[in-house]
This record gives structure tokens, C-alpha cells and sequence, in this order.
């Protein structure tokens, strides 16, 4: 769990998503649906996305499972949560840690993705809020810097024209 | 003044990068910014109301209606009760006093005691030991009802063997009815060089926020409850539970958490608060719940269906000489905003483009489904799109550019309209050379390759209601502000964060005022213990209200501090200058305090340094009954190209891009203004082309579709590209000027999609959403000779009652209504309603009208 070795005890029938929430008090994972309809609940599983909601929390056994409590390291945040902060990508933030586990999981397999690939990897998360520009626009800036540059976001995205 | 003894710092004691700083310059607003919950959001940190938990706490669920219209005749619940784990059960009987969101509209039960309404409509609750045994005890509950006919639209809810579904309404199943004549529409007609009469529909769709409502409640045995909960208007749960409980309000405490989405879904008090409260106050333990998604599309509030009659009359040079609009909106089960949201349908018409004269015929019927209230634009979305394409048509009838037309027509800034709104600032001029440029509009449109098209359209909203829900003379938004011997600043407001950043706002509005790092500010909100009052998160009232309360709190803050900073560094008080943590002269920067120092020293001086600020809306012109909906503080602007692409087989739309511009009046943190610019084009997108709420006519009118799947709304896939321009035209209502963004760019969205759709495929969808079925009628229609429309065809009669007449500033108006003789004619001007009114100039509000 996020790097520890954790035991946890639970009702059998439990889903990933509820022993997260309610056994082991990690509230940071949320849900839309409970129903796999909405990516809310996405978290990842030997660092593939999958929805919480939809696997049972027995089939965790012995894996590694990765949530938004286990993003940010002693020295600081992810750079996708330094970006999702700066450009707005997280306005009510109650889907921003599915998005977050979302695009980790792409910039690790795709450093440096393409809009559309972007689009494509996120296309399982729904955002009310932010009409998912500023999601792209802060994935774009996180994958930069991951790959090292010193890239600032564009006046225009957080200005307008 | 040179000899005077003086606090100088040496250069190197100065913070780096603080150049002097004017009185005037703005630092800190107007600059992008990450919000100050941002990061809580990025880590997982910040608790929803589903977050909370507390020990011994119990779980609630409801028992809900499969019926859309019955009488219940019988509830037995001992084989619940009798469930090991349940702990209390309630129906009907334990919450009899009924409560609703308008005073006028009091027809909510927190548990139905002998009606249901709507398939949803909540009739029992269980609190159990967990989520499992309240849903097995809830099943166990047998309810026999005796179903009644039911209502499934408005054409129906007037026919004349339709069941009553409330016993009070202002004519059987209509809910509301409004008449207002601002002038004589017939006189307008007859001078016009051109009149068309066009009926539109826009469709029902809901908010559908991330987050299901929850909420959590606690008893303590000193008689004190406090409901943690996700809501858009912590002060009405407030009152609402003060009613129905029957409880002192100083014995409750109200707290909103961060909303994970609102949108106006969570505008109402609503059944579950009451009823966990109530369970709370039973069983003595904490109780929560979580709704679930299905429910939440029962709860719903979201869009009224509305159908639209509209009649207009222009001159040769697309003047409106005459505009007779005419709306019937599909209510649901209950009342909820939907008195409001009548008048919203008919309100802001005239801030646009000239009106000479307005007619306005609302109605709202009751209907067996889920009540419908406010959404992101409440009330106005529908008309504006009606408007909206009929500007188009009327600009195609007179071989007119569109964007031509609107820009002949501008209300101009400072003006009143015909219906007796005063409009300030007016920034659409701007906003739609804006977006015509930058779309290439005068060289595209009309010339892209069959199937790609180019459309137009613009809107306006207000910055906050100018009257409050319930009547009173208070002010709308206070601000209470403490600041800190160390030199941190703690904000306390109403306001409520439902993810449009309110909280980020106030801070950003006190560290420009005192110069105090964002960082160190902390801001307390939407508590009713600690926060003062806000009226709540609607009607894109926030930052413009508790904006200025904040503005006033902390310059009287900064007076307290400034008259012994003053003293100290031997400066004019009216020269210091407060910014990035110090207080210095603007003269000679090198002489400073910092803040912390300047607090300590008022402090010794005078006492603890807390201030409050609060912020009245001004009163506005007109007198007459109705003249409630509508005012504004300040209106904010909007205009929208959008291009589109049809494909003239399937009938389905592809949105490549838009263009929108924005008149924000200024922005506070410009990064949170194009997160709300954004936010309103997807929105707007989804309703223009999916988003629907749809019933099974056939079961009951059961809901079609309550999930996430089958509700369609845009995904990444369907996101178009939006290019957004900020026209600054600052207000000077608005705190530095700021207007409202929340919700107005949504409006030209759905509007500008459907006259894409036409410059694209030449045929016509006059209805909400633009669905490739419509489409692909449209297109048939058009090859068989037809005019190519899909769209209403007949509007129902409706009882409409006299007209309330009001002669319009240039007809030498004063804002009241004409006094009807008994035979309905004019007679002497008089007063309807504001002489029964405190404040002079304060406008009637229509829950005054019963
Ligand atoms: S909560 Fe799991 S997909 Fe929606
Ligand atoms: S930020 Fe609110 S749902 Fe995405």
C-alpha cells in the first residue's frame, strides 16, 4: 500500500475502493458511481490504472496498490500535482486524484505524449468541472519537466488572449 | 520631516524583489496564482462530506418511491425496526413540517407523510450500524400506496382531468404565472420592417456533479446539532432545519464542506439533511449519508425543460422594436427555485442588445418527475438560446451579418432597460470583435465546404442576485477578519467553496489589501458558528459579494494598523503602503514595519485587531411586482464562435473548436477565470448535443437513465479546443472591479452550436439537445422541400393573467406598474408593492407575491 507492507482485515465481499476508504482511512480515493462508470475511484494496481469501485479488495492480495496519499514524497509533491495546482486542473478536485494515477500511469509508459494520447489515456475520467483543458495543459507541463526541461506554462493558458 | 527620528532599514533588510509600491497598484489580484485549497486537492487531502466519519456513527438510507404519483394509504415499518442493527426508523409522520428553498414555495416533506410526487420521492429512513443493514432494513419497510394519474408534462398538467399535484399554484397545475408589458409590444410589431414568430424547446439536464451528496450529522446531549454537509448554501439548510427540527438556530451548526461539484445541485435544503439530523437528535449517535448516483438524479434541481414561444419585430436595421416572449417550463414535483427560475426565463432579454419594447408570458407547471431548480445559468440558458438563434434568423431575413446585427444593437454601458434593469458595465462590443477575429468569422463563414460551419452567439449574466431568497433587509455577505500577533491573517465568511475557488478569492482579495502572502492567510468559510452569513454559492453572487464585504473588512484593518504604523515610522497615514508583508512609505520605501510588527504595535494600542465588512447589493429601479428577478450588481458579458462539423449521413456533430471572450470586468486570479471560462463551454457543449433528462412515459415515468453510463455527457473524446479572451471592462461595483464567470459563458454555447449547424448544413434545430436525430429529421425535411426543422410545433394555451404594464424609462417611466382599473385598462401609475417595502427603491420579490 503506497510502498508499506499493510495487513488489513475486512468483510469479503468489500471492493478496493471501500477498504481504501473505510478500513484503512485513506479517503484521498473518491467515488462518482460505485458502478465503474466515471474513473472517480481510479487508482493504480502494480501501477495499472484500475477502477477501485470495480475490483474486490481480495484480488489485492500481495500487489502493490498506489493511491493519491502515496504521490507526493517527503520532498515534495508529483510534478502532475505541482502542475494540477498551478494551472487549475483541479477546481473542485474531487476527481483530480483519479486523473492524477491516470496520467502517471501514461507518463511512465509515454513520456512524452502526444494531446491525443493524452485524450485517449484519460478518456475513462470524467471532469464536470474543468472542461479537461487545463487536465491536458498540466499533464503537457508535468511530462516536460519529468523529462527535465525548465518548461513554464503558456501566458495564454493561464491569462487568456 | 528629514530629522524626525525614523524606523530606516538598511537595503539588504528588505525582502528581495519589493519595489515601492503605489497606492492603487494591484499586486496580487490580477495575477495567476495557484488557489489556496489547491494544494489539498492535488494531494487528497481536502475532506468531502463523504470524507467524515465519527466514532459510533451510524448509517442512514432512504426509502424511495417507485411510484410518480400515489397516495400513500399505509407505512408499516416493525420488520425493519425489528432488524438487528437498525436503530431508529422514520417516515412522514416524525418531519411534519413541510420547508422548501422559497418562501412562497414551502411544499417539501422531509419524508412524504401521505403524497409521493415523483418516482425518487423519499418516504422512510432507516439509521443502521452499517450502510448494508440500513438498504436490507429499508427493503423490509412495506408501504401500500394507491396510485394516482399521472402528470408527465406540462401539455398534460392543463388538461382538464389532470390530477391536482399540489393544492396551491396559481391555476390548477401551473405553478406560476407571470405577465409583464414593458411598453406595447403591438405597436412595435406594427412599426416593424420585419416580424417572425419562431418556438423553441430546450430539454431537461441535470448538474451531475462528481460528487453524490452526503451529509453527517451530530447530536450532543447539551442539545446542540451540528450537519456537515455537501451544499451550496450552508445559511438555507440552516434555516431549514431551524424550521422543520424546531430547534433554536443558535442550537445548530451548519457546516458546508468543499463541495466535489455544485452547479446549483445543491442549492436546495434537502429531505436527507433534515432526515439525518432528525436521526441524529433520535438515536443520539453521529449519522451520515451518502447518496448514491441513481439517487442523485432523483434529487435533481437541475434544468427546466422549457418550451418558448417568441415573437419579434425589427427594423430595417435589425433594431428590436418589439420582443414577445413567451415560456412554459416543466417543473417537476415540487417547487423548489422554480418561481425564481420563471421569472430567470424572462429577465435578462433586454441587457444585450436594445429591446424598445418587452413582453414576457412565463409559466411553470408541476409534472410527476423530479423537481427541476437551478442550474449553471438558471433559467436564462433557455431563453438565450431562443434569442440567440432568432437573432440569427432575423440577421439571415435581412441579409445582415450576425455578428453585425448584435454589434448595431449594444445596450450601451450605464443604461436602464426596458424592463428597468440597470445595466453598468458592457463589455460585449469587445468580447465579440474578440472572437470574430480570432475565428476568422468575416472570411469563413458562409464559404467552408458543406458539412463545416461557423456560429455566433452572446450572453450576458448577472453577478449576484440583487435581493436575497428570503425577504430581509440584511446584508447579503459578511466578512469577519482576525489578524494574528505573528502576522497571519484568518478570514471568516459564509461563503461556500464548491470548487469555483471562493475560498482562493478571499484571500487574494485580503493579501492585495494588506499586503499579507497568500500564505499566511487562512480562511475559515461556510460555518454557521464561526463564518458570518453569505448567502451561499448561486446565482455567481461570491465573488462579487463577499468580495467587497472582504474588501471592507480589510481596509478597516488596515486603517486600526496604518493610524499606529502612521505614528510609528513618523509617516502620513494616507502614504503607507501595505504589500508583500511589510507596511511602508510610499515615499521611501526604506522606512517600514513589518506586518507583524505593525499588528503587534496596533495591538498594544488598541486591542486585538478583528475587523468585520459586509456588502448589500444597491437597489435597483424598478418597482414592480416581479422587479425582484433580475438585478444585478453588475453584469458580466460573453461571446462565442463555435465551428462545427455535420455529417450530413448520421447527423452527427463534431466540435472542433470554439472561440469565446469573456467580459470579466477584471479577474482576481486570471488562472481560476479561464478554469471557469472552460468549464462553462463543456458544460455548454453537453447540453447543446447530449445531455438530457429523459423519462419511461409508459412505466410511470420512472427515470430512463439514472447512471453516469447512460447519461451522456462529454468525455475527453468529445471536449472541443476553446481559445478564451479576457475583455477586461471593470465594474465599478465589482470588488476591483471584478464581474461574475462562473456561469455566464456557458450561455452562448448551445446557441452558437445550433446556428453553426445551420451555416453548415442550411437546416435549422430549434431544440436542446442538438441530438443527430434532429439533425437527420432537419436535413429530411429540407430534401423534400421542406423548410429543414426539427423543433416545437404548437405552443398551449395557457390562462395567462392580466398583464402588469410598465411604461419603460423612455416612455418617462418611474419603474412602477400602471394601476388596472376594474376593467384591466391603464390608469394612474402607482405602486404595486414597493410602498409595503423598507427600503425605498428596494424592488418587489416574487415571494412577497402570495
Ligand atoms: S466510482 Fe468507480 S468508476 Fe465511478
Ligand atoms: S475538478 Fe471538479 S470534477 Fe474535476
Amino acid at each position: 500500500m503506497n510502498g508499506e507492507p499493510t495487513q488489513v482485515a475486512f468483510a469479503p465481499h468489500k471492493t478496493l475502493l471501500e477498504v481504501l476508504r473505510e478500513d484503512l482511512g485513506l479517503t484521498g480515493t473518491k467515488h462518482g458511481c460505485e458502478l465503474g462508470e466515471c474513473g472517480t475511484c481510479t487508482v493504480l494496481l502494480d501501477e495499472i490504472p484500475v477502477l477501485s469501485c470495480l475490483v474486490l479488495a481480495q484480488a489485492c492480495d500481495g500487489r502493490r496498490v498506489r493511491t493519491v496519499e502515496g504521490m507526493a514524497t517527503g520532498e515534495g509533491l508529483h510534478p502532475l500535482q505541482e502542475t494540477f495546482a498551478d494551472l487549475g486542473a483541479a477546481q473542485c478536485g474531487y476527481c483530480t486524484p483519479g486523473f492524477l494515477l491516470t496520467a502517471e500511469a501514461l507518463l511512465a509508459a509515454i513520456p512524452t505524449p502526444s494531446r491525443d494520447q493524452i485524450r485517449e489515456a484519460l478518456a475513462g475520467n470524467l471532469c464536470r468541472c474543468t472542461g479537461y483543458l487545463k487536465i491536458y495543459e498540466a499533464v503537457e507541463l508535468a511530462a516536460a519537466r519529468m523529462r527535465g526541461e525548465d518548461a513554464q506554462p503558456r501566458p495564454e493558458t493561464i491569462h487568456g488572449r | 520631516m528629514g530629522d524626525r527620528p525614523r524606523d530606516r532599514r538598511s537595503d539588504h533588510d528588505r525582502p528581495a524583489g519589493s519595489p515601492a509600491r503605489r497606492p492603487g497598484d494591484l499586486r496580487v489580484v490580477g495575477t495567476a496564482h495557484r488557489r489556496i485549497d489547491a494544494v489539498g486537492k492535488v494531494t487528497g487531502r481536502t475532506q468531502y462530506a463523504d470524507d467524515l466519519a465519527l466514532p459510533r456513527m451510524l448509517h442512514a438510507k432512504l426509502l424511495r418511491s417507485p411510484h410518480a404519483h400515489a397516495r400513500i394509504a399505509q407505512v408499516d415499518v416493525s420488520r425493519a425496526l425489528a432488524l438487528d442493527g437498525v436503530h431508529a426508523v422514520l417516515t412522514g409522520a416524525d418531519l411534519p413540517t413541510p420547508f422548501g428553498i422559497l418562501p412562497v414555495s414551502q411544499d417539501e416533506h422531509a419524508l412524504c407523510p401521505d403524497r409521493v410526487r415523483f418516482v425518487g420521492d423519499p418516504v422512510a429512513a432507516v439509521a443502521a450500524t452499517t450502510e448494508e443493514i440500513a438498504a436490507a432494513a429499508v427493503d423490509l419497510i412495506a408501504v401500500e400506496y394507491e396510485p394516482l394519474s399521472v402528470v408527465g408534462d406540462p401539455a398534460e398538467a392543463i388538461a382538464g382531468d389532470a390530477p391536482l399535484i399540489h393544492d396551491y399554484g396559481d391555476a390548477g397545475n401551473l405553478h406560476k404565472l407571470v405577465n409583464l408589458e414593458f411598453g406595447d409590444v403591438e405597436e412595435g410589431f406594427a412599426a416593424a420592417h420585419h416580424v417572425r414568430e419562431d418556438l423553441y424547446f430546450y430539454g431537461g439536464n441535470t448538474h451531475l456533479a462528481m460528487e453524490q451528496h452526503a451529509s453527517l450529522a451530530e447530536w450532543t446531549p447539551d442539545g446542540r446539532l451540528t450537519l456537515w454537509s455537501s451544499t451550496q448554501t450552508p445559511h438555507y439548510v440552516h434555516r431549514a432545519l431551524a424550521r422543520v427540527l424546531e430547534l433554536p438556530p443558535g442550537r445548530i451548526r451548519v457546516v458546508a464542506t468543499p463541495n466535489g461539484g455544485g452547479f446549483g445541485g445543491k442549492s436546495d435544503p434537502f429531505n436527507h439533511e433534515i432526515v439525518v439530523a432528525k436521526l441524529a437528535m433520535l438515536t443520539g449517535r453521529p449519522v451520515k449519508i451518502a447518496l448514491t448516483r441513481e439517487e442523485v438524479f432523483y434529487c435533481h434541481r437541475g434544468r427546466h425543460p422549457t418550451l418558448m414561444w417568441v415573437k419579434s419585430g425589427v427594423a430595417r436595421d435589425g433594431k428590436l422594436l418589439g420582443l414577445h416572449f413567451r415560456t412554459l417550463l416543466d417543473g417537476g414535483g415540487y417547487g423548489s427555485y422554480g418561481v425564481a427560475s420563471t421569472y430567470y426565463t424572462g429577465a435578462l432579454q433586454t441587457v444585450t442588445y436594445q429591446v424598445e419594447r418587452y413582453k414576457f408570458e412565463g409559466a411553470r407547471a408541476f409534472t410527476n418527475k423530479p423537481p427541476c431548480g437551478p442550474k449553471r445559468g438558471h433559467g436564462t440558458p433557455q431563453p438565450r438560446f431562443a434569442l440567440e438563434v432568432q437573432m440569427d434568423k432575423i440577421a439571415t431575413d435581412l441579409g445582415l451579418d450576425p455578428a453585425e446585427l448584435r454589434l448595431r444593437h449594444l445596450v450601451t454601458a450605464d443604461t436602464i432597460t426596458a424592463n428597468w434593469l440597470r445595466v453598468g458595465s458592457m463589455g460585449l462590443g469587445a468580447c465579440i470583435a474578440k472572437v470574430v477575429d480570432a475565428s476568422g468569422w468575416r472570411t469563413r463563414r458562409g464559404t467552408l465546404p458543406y458539412g463545416r460551419g461557423l456560429g455566433l452567439a452572446c450572453s450576458s449574466y448577472i453577478s449576484g442576485a440583487g435581493l436575497p431568497i428570503y425577504w430581509n433587509d440584511m446584508p447579503h455577505s459578511g466578512v469577519q477578519l482576525k489578524c494574528d500577533r505573528g502576522g497571519g491573517v484568518t478570514v471568516f465568511c459564509g461563503s461556500t467553496d464548491i470548487g469555483q475557488g471562493s475560498d482562493g478569492i478571499l484571500a487574494t482579495i485580503v493579501s492585495e489589501v494588506l499586503g499579507v502572502p497568500l500564505g499566511e492567510i487562512t480562511v475559515v468559510s461556510a460555518d454557521t458558528d464561526l463564518t458570518p452569513v453569505d448567502l451561499g454559492s448561486y446565482s455567481s453572487r461570491v465573488t462579487l459579494m463577499s468580495g467587497n464585504a472582504a474588501i471592507q473588512a480589510a481596509e478597516r484593518a488596515r486603517d486600526i494598523i496604518s493610524q499606529h504604523a502612521a505614528e510609528k515610522l513618523q509617516v502620513p497615514a494616507e502614504r503607507l503602503v501595505f504589500a508583500e508583508g511589510r507596511v511602508f512609505d510610499a515615499a521611501d520605501p526604506d522606512v517600514w514595519l513589518s506586518f507583524a510588527e505593525a499588528v503587534q504595535g496596533a495591538e498594544a494600542r488598541t486591542g486585538t485587531v478583528g475587523t468585520v465588512g459586509s456588502y448589500t447589493p444597491p437597489a435597483s429601479p424598478g418597482r414592480y411586482r416581479g422587479a425582484g428577478v433580475g438585478p444585478s450588481p453588475a453584469y458580466s458579458y460573453s461571446a462565442a464562435v463555435v465551428e462545427v462539423e455535420v455529417d450530413p449521413d448520421t447527423g452527427i456533430i463534431r466540435v472542433p473548436k470554439a472561440w469565446v471572450a469573456h467580459d470579466i470586468g477584471q479577474c482576481i486570479n486570471p488562472a481560476m477565470v479561464m478554469g471557469q471560462v472552460e468549464g462553462s463551454v463543456y458544460m455548454g457543449l453537453g447540453e447543446a448535443l447530449m445531455e438530457e433528462m429523459v423519462y419511461r412515459e409508459n412505466r410511470g415515468l420512472v427515470h430512463k437513465i439514472p447512471s453516469m453510463l447512460e447519461y451522456k455527457s462529454p468525455t475527453t473524446l468529445e471536449m472541443c479546443d476553446v481559445e478564451t479572451h479576457l475583455v477586461a471592462d471593470p465594474d465599478p461595483n465589482g470588488p476591483f472591479g471584478a464581474k461574475e464567470v462562473g456561469q455566464g459563458p456557458l450561455l452562448p454555447i448551445p446557441p452558437a452550436i445550433a446556428n453553426a449547424v445551420f451555416d453548415a448544413v442550411g437546416v435549422r434545430v430549434d431544440e436542446v439537445p442538438i441530438s443527430p436525430e434532429k439533425v437527420l429529421r432537419a436535413l429530411k425535411d429540407k430534401a423534400r422541400g421542406g423548410p429543414g426543422r426539427t423543433g416545437p410545433t404548437a405552443f398551449p394555451d395557457i390562462p395567462w393573467p392580466e398583464p402588469i404594464r410598465v411604461p419603460t424609462p423612455w416612455e418617462g417611466g418611474d419603474g412602477k406598474a400602471l394601476k388596472h382599473d376594474a376593467a384591466g385598462r391603464r390608469g394612474r401609475a402607482a405602486d404595486q408593492s414597493a410602498a409595503a417595502l423598507p427600503r425605498s427603491g428596494a424592488a418587489s420579490h416574487p415571494e412577497r407575491q402570495h
